[in-house]
């Protein structure tokens, strides 16, 4: 493909040769018939689409000033104010303006302990006393009622925090899980069997967003009067067992990949049912399985914005509020696409992280 | 029975593995018929016979790897039936060396012999792994303590997989073609290590098509075709004197004679 510019190049020259661009070009854009049309199609597709961008995004953008401005230039040029106006509400939703510190600094905390939770130099057991004292002080912070801090519900929270909460929460608990669930659809007792296949399936084959009604419409209706599950607990619990049902059939791939003579090796040593899946299953293939894993979690991450459809104000939620303003009505694009640049940068940490992992976990595996 | 407990008279002087009436069956195909042999403390056999005669199959049952429908197997003392105390009281006597090794690639060696004593024997991990290191020294591949399976060659694997299951400290080794998938220049240092053991008095079961290894170190030789044990024999008398014609025919197939 036309796009493929490192490798084959440098490995073909000659090392120290002075590089020639009539022959990198022939070698990597021109090696063949395909190519060299797939190179022009290409280039034209650039030559269309990258100056009118530069001219709305860039040249014709308002950056400073107000709305008056960006009306004149309305439809040309993008209007970057619209961010610096309402960035708040875009991150915070509707938290109470004066205490947003509160909900700031929470991301900031859960943040941090994912970087440290990232470094291997870290995977020691204050990990996770670590992890527990942020989820003390998180709560403390969201919610207050303590320390003069004032009571804010649940239902106030939103934005950039309501994302991150949602997913991290959903990641975290429906990996054990998932591994529950593989691990139970392949059990030896029908019974056990029976439910994690059950469960797999139904949740599988029925949409998210009918997942999040269901938690959000229909589970108050077999609560007894006067009890109240809170709605973002719901949806949570909702996102949870559906990604927990997605990332089971994942592992169970990998479950199925791992050689037979693993597991009569592990049988022949003595190894208990937990040891034998504990050392020398799970490991071998989780690490099989971690590039569609992490697939899945990265889509997990963007399906927690369907959660506005029970009014929750998730990132994106928040920011389809931030254009209700009718004065500013016109420019939600522009509220859109910051709101993807941030999904865009956690995922692409999130992919980045993974191929440290793989080769974390590949490091054996010379065969 | 309980898994500790041991029928006294047999485990001082009885056969060491008693196999009677094992029938095992694929669907309606009998993969082993009828089979009885007894194993007495130290000896040494080796199963041999055309591919798909069951041989594999028969000491794949001995540990419980393949169940069976028919007969009994009581392995010093302690019958194999479906309770799993004792199949896992059976199984930390018994080591086995597979054809594939079936080492753990994501362990380094040393962690791949000390898994299995620490969680199983409960042994504290400073003493298993002292242990790891003298087996790694008999079958002379110490230095490679700290790599993973991935990066020794198919003879120096086997040779791991061998001292991994010596590390349980088993009273029983099955060899399940031990050679099989080796390299003919790697055949050899493997095959010397099993010679070795023998000379110190392990019980071995070992299923092979090295001939000459059979000659020179088994007690008594089993023949078997189409699951059933043919006929058994020390070496000399089996080499020299084969009885019945499937034996004939496997003995000038395999040796060429």
């Amino acid at each position: 493909m036309a796009i493929e510019m490192t490798g084959p190049a440098t490995m073909a020259a000659p090392a120290g040769a002075p590089r020639d661009v009539i022959g990198w070009l022939r070698e990597n854009l021109f090696s063949s018939p395909l190519n060299s049309v797939l190179t022009l199609i290409s280039f034209g597709l650039i030559v269309l689409v990258v100056p009118p961008l530069v001219r709305w995004g860039i040249l014709n953008a308002v950056w400073t000033g107000g709305l008056e401005r960006c009306k004149a230039v309305q439809g040309t040029g993008a209007c970057w104010i619209f961010i610096a106006e309402k960035y708040r509400l875009i991150l915070f939703g509707l938290y109470p303006f004066k205490e947003q510190w509160r909900p700031l600094l929470m991301t900031v905390v859960l943040i941090a302990l994912l970087a440290a939770s990232m470094n291997r130099a870290f995977w020691r057991p204050w990990l996770g006393l670590a992890w527990l004292l942020g989820y003390l002080a998180m709560g403390i912070l969201m919610w207050g009622g303590i320390f003069g801090l004032a009571f804010e519900d649940t239902d106030k929270w939103g934005g950039l925090p309501l994302t991150l909460i949602l997913s991290v929460n959903a990641i975290a608990f429906s990996f054990p899980l998932a591994i529950a669930l593989a691990l139970g659809r392949r059990s030896d007792l029908p019974v056990i069997r029976m439910i994690c296949t059950g469960f797999i399936e139904l949740v599988r084959g029925v949409p998210l967003i009918s997942v999040l009604f269901m938690a959000s419409l229909m589970i108050p209706l077999f609560l007894p009067a006067g009890v109240d599950i809170n709605k973002l607990l719901r949806a949570q619990a909702g996102i949870i067992l559906f990604t927990g049902a997605y990332v089971a059939e994942v592992i169970r791939g990998g479950l199925q990949a791992l050689p037979k003579g693993q597991i009569e090796a592990a049988d022949s040593l003595g190894l208990g049912y937990w040891q034998k899946t504990g050392f020398v299953v799970l490991p071998q293939a989780l690490s099989l399985v971690i590039p569609p894993m992490v697939n899945s979690f990265i889509a997990t991450f963007k399906d927690t914005s369907l959660v506005i459809i029970i009014g929750l104000f998730d990132l994106f939620g928040s920011a389809r509020l931030a254009a209700n303003d009718p004065a500013w009505r016109p420019f939600y694009v522009e509220g859109l696409l910051f709101v993807a640049l941030i999904y865009f940068v956690s995922c692409f940490s999130l992919a980045r992280y993974s191929r440290y992992v793989e080769r974390l976990a590949r490091q054996g595996d010379q065969r | 029975m309980s898994a500790a407990e041991h029928t006294p008279a047999e485990a001082a002087s009885g056969p060491i593995i008693r196999i009677e009436h094992l029938g095992k069956w694929y669907g309606r195909f009998q993969a082993l018929k009828d089979v009885n042999l007894a194993i007495a403390r130290k000896e040494r056999i080796v199963i041999c016979g055309p591919s798909g005669s069951g041989k594999s199959t028969l000491i794949r049952c001995i540990n419980k790897l393949e169940d069976y429908q028919e007969g009994t197997i009581v392995v010093d003392g302690v019958t194999l039936d479906e309770n799993v105390k004792n199949i896992e009281h059976i199984r930390r006597e018994v080591g086995m060396v597979f054809q594939q090794f079936n080492l753990f690639p994501h362990l380094t060696i040393l962690q791949n012999l000390t898994l299995a004593p620490v969680w199983v024997r409960k042994m504290p991990r400073k003493e298993a792994e002292a242990l790891a290191m003298r087996y790694l020294e008999r079958v002379q591949i110490a230095e490679q303590a700290g790599k993973f399976p991935g990066q020794l060659s198919g003879g120096q694997q086997q040779r791991v997989a061998i001292a991994r299951s010596l590390c349980m400290n088993p009273k029983i080794m099955l060899f399940d073609e031990p050679t099989s998938a080796l390299d003919p220049e790697m055949i050899k240092e493997v095959l010397e290590v099993m010679a070795g053991l023998a000379r110190e008095g392990m019980t071995m079961l070992v299923v092979t098509h090295e001939m000459g290894f059979a000659r020179e170190i088994a007690d008594r030789i089993v023949f078997m075709d189409k699951g059933e044990i043919v006929e058994q024999a020390p070496p000399k008398e089996f080499f020299a004197n084969p009885k019945s014609e499937r034996t004939k025919l496997f003995l000038s197939q395999i040796l060429g004679r």
